[in-house]
């Protein structure tokens, strides 16, 4: 027989213990499986392979669309990502195991969003060394590495929030890009705009601006997932 | 334990709930019977928390829904036909991750427990993906107990089971409702319902039609409960 247990009333430890609890299940099983980082690393590699290939270009046109293929690369990428991890939880009834923990169901989105976070964290670390050594291009600029980490949270705070909402639907493959490219234009703008200033070496007060845009974006897209994650959810 | 006042509701122009009335005592295991479409599953997962209420009151627990949904859930137990369990995670991964959501103290005590309460200690180290569905379904019902609540809701658990599977089920629900739980199952096994049940609801178009104690169903012979459930629940769908 079960002994009874004490409910607990540390709602905050609760919260980050949830959060916490959720990357670790997300990562643990994608160690087991590797089905979401294979499928964003192959794509990746075959996305660049194919601007290579098809572009053909001298190396002062190739400094100038580094920046935009290597976002559409991440996009793409990133949007297969988004759209596996969802599926996972809603096609084994998963989705409903963590919407009945007792905790405030915002911790489920932050568990989700950092644990994708992380796997486009991994895939851009392996795709920018490819890229550097395809191109012949140096990508290693701290600055770059930065816009790559803004834009990536960016991208990551409101597709996640727009997963949710698509896994729910019958045409969810779909939907989520033609949710997401709409909402991630301004991340997307100002990630390859600043990425494309580091590249070229232009002065930071040129710069700024769009890191600007990236930094309010990704505070304004999480406050408002924080916000409206538990109605997005609930039938 | 569990108390619904005019519960409705509404998907779009449809409603599934046309003013359901319910309650169940602590310690009871009431079976909610009720021809496919009737709404059991929207019911449930409103008592769950899962789905608002368009309109009328639900409590659970003594906590009101859906204002109070988190205290609901820390006392609240909900298996499906659906394991919510991860492939890629064995026995023991799943249940911790299930008791770090609830945030249970001395986790690696209970779910030993757990897993000896399900008959599943032996194979705490497999992948859930390597399980048969009736051991599934049984480790299952070890994540819901994990966090030792007060209300369980089992909506249709034999759905896929085989006979053995299904009789291994048996004994594990039976040890769960004899805590002292209070228990609320769908089902359309009226045998299995019959030998579990000490309360017989039946959902049809969107309301609780006809109700029944168990007692009732073997004593009387009144106009509309016949001898057996079977008889009961025919009579409760033509009326």
């Amino acid at each position: 027989m079960l002994k009874p247990l004490e409910i607990t009333k540390k709602p905050a430890r609760n919260y980050s213990r949830a959060v916490m609890a959720i990357t670790w299940k997300d990562l643990a099983a994608e160690l087991r499986s590797r089905e979401l980082l294979s499928s964003m690393l192959v794509f990746s590699l075959l996305v660049i392979m194919i601007f290579y290939f098809a572009l053909e270009l001298d190396v002062k046109a190739r400094n100038g669309i580094t920046a935009g293929a290597l976002w559409v690369t991440f996009a793409f990428a990133g949007t297969l990502g988004l759209n596996r991890s969802m599926a996972v939880e809603k096609d084994r009834g998963c989705l409903d195991g963590l919407l009945l923990a007792p905790v405030d169901r915002s911790a489920i989105y932050f568990g989700k969003a950092i644990s994708n976070l992380v796997f486009m964290l991994i895939v851009e670390a392996i795709v920018l060394p490819v890229y550097s050594v395809m191109y012949n291009i140096n990508l290693f600029n701290p600055g770059l590495l930065m816009v790559t980490l803004l834009g990536s949270v960016g991208y990551i705070a409101v597709g996640t929030l727009l997963a949710a909402i698509s896994v729910q639907t019958r045409t969810r493959d779909v939907l989520l890009p033609i949710l997401l490219f709409p909402l991630a234009i301004p991340v997307l703008v100002a990630a390859v705009k600043a990425s494309s200033g580091f590249l070229l070496g232009l002065d930071m007060s040129e710069i700024t601006p769009w890191l600007n845009i990236l930094i309010v974006y990704d505070i304004v897209f999480t406050a408002v997932a924080f916000m409206v994650f538990d109605y997005v959810v609930e039938e | 334990m569990i108390e619904v006042k005019k519960l409705v509701k509404r998907f779009g122009l449809k409603t599934v709930l046309r003013g359901v009335d319910f309650h169940a005592d602590a310690g009871e295991f009431v079976i909610l019977l009720g021809p496919n479409g009737a709404g059991k599953t929207t019911f449930i997962r409103i008592l769950a928390s899962l789905s608002r209420p368009s309109m009328g009151q639900v409590k659970v627990a003594g906590f009101s829904l859906p204002d109070q949904s988190a205290a609901v859930r820390q006392r609240l137990g909900v298996v499906s036909h659906m394991p919510l369990l991860y492939d890629d995670l064995t026995a023991e991964e799943n249940l911790q991750f299930y008791g770090r959501m609830y945030n249970i103290d001395a986790l690696q005590e209970r779910i030993s427990t757990v897993l000896d309460l399900v008959g599943l200690s032996a194979r705490r180290r497999d992948m859930v993906r390597t399980f048969s569905r009736g051991m599934q379904q049984r480790l299952a019902i070890g994540r819901a107990v994990l966090h030792d609540p007060d209300v369980m809701l089992f909506d249709e658990p034999y759905t896929g089971l085989d006979q053995d599977a299904s009789e291994m089920l048996d004994v594990v629900l039976k040890n769960v409702a004899a805590a002292g739980r209070t228990v609320l199952m769908s089902s359309h096994d009226l045998a299995r319902a019959e030998e579990l049940g000490t309360r017989f609801d039946i959902l049809t178009r969107g309301i609780i039609s006809a109700s029944c104690t168990r007692s009732e169903l073997g004593t009387r012979n009144g106009s509309f409960i016949g001898g057996n459930l079977l008889t009961f629940y025919k009579q409760a769908l033509a009326g």
